[in-house]
């Protein structure tokens, strides 16, 4: 198995067990944020920003590069008028399903099998996305 | 505010952002979750846009980040989750029918609440603060609407 691979799963447990212990495996909990019910999820979201903030920003500058890796990666996203068209039509997913892509994925993993009709129809939309655009 | 306090968010928060973190460090990239959707199609679907080299050169990874989030929160789950496993009452259409706008929503954005909201965010992406300012609105405006009509 590549180095890269087991990095990468390694960090796909921890944030599925931050999914799972932060309740956004839930879909009720991520609809009670969206009913202004329990603002937990900004906490959470704050929380993983703010330390994935040092990483990205302040950890490089003491570092030529990653441990494992050849270059720091920036996040480049053009700002268009796909990105606004795109959030509005994931937040009214959001808002209908409580389910985001990472969420839907821990919430299997919390036993609950419903959402594997969700992942189904996410894995639809993206292959629709991709049809329309290509 | 907090109905259910706030140590289950702030220790969620803080796992999430150690995860996305050391892999970063450790391999400069962003662990982020929507793309693994286009990226796994890529196996099957052949026509240029599923055959991009991002997707190409990202979906082995990305497999095997969405085989970790799942079996993470499987792990938490048998552990020391103080509920258990746990199946929701959301109606299945729901799922379904908000999956479908999720994938889509997503894949067109580029990016959902881990690609725009943790990683974006902490980039000081502007293209990401409008982002995950509107998902946000719409989300809590469908729901409203859906309480309204009773749904």
């Amino acid at each position: 198995m590549k180095q890269k691979n087991i990095i990468l799963f390694i960090g796909g447990l921890v944030f599925g067990v931050g999914l799972a212990a932060g309740g956004m495996s839930k879909p009720e909990i991520v609809l009670s944020f969206l009913k202004l019910e329990d603002l937990g999820l900004l906490v959470l979201m704050g929380c993983a920003a703010v330390i994935n903030f040092v990483a990205i920003n302040i950890v490089p500058r003491f570092m030529e590069k990653p441990v494992f890796g050849d270059e720091f990666k920036p996040r480049e996203r053009k700002f268009g008028r796909h990105t606004m068209i795109g959030a509005i039509i994931f937040g009214t997913g959001w808002g209908i399903s409580g389910l985001c892509p990472g969420a839907a994925l821990s919430s299997l993993g919390v036993g609950n099998l419903p959402a594997l009709a969700g992942i189904g129809a996410i894995f639809l939309g993206a292959y629709v996305m991709g049809r329309w655009f290509s | 505010m907090f109905p259910l306090g706030l140590t289950p968010y702030v220790v969620g928060g803080v796992l999430i952002g150690v995860a996305v973190s050391m892999v970063y460090i450790l391999t400069g990239t962003h662990a982020t979750q929507s793309s693994f959707f286009t990226s796994t199609l890529s196996y099957f679907v052949k026509r240029p846009f599923f055959q991009r080299e991002t997707y190409l050169q990202s979906r082995e990874w990305r497999l095997y980040l969405a085989a970790g989030v799942i079996l993470g929160a499987f792990v938490y789950t048998v552990t020391v989750s103080p509920d258990g496993f746990w199946v929701s009452s959301v109606p299945i259409w729901r799922f379904i029918l908000g999956g479908f706008l999720v994938g889509f929503g997503t894949r067109l954005s580029r990016g959902c609440t881990s690609g725009h909201g943790i990683s974006g965010l902490a980039s000081l992406s502007t293209t990401s603060l409008y982002a995950v300012i509107t998902f946000i609105i719409v989300g809590i405006i469908t729901v409203n609407i859906l309480g309204v009509l009773g749904i």
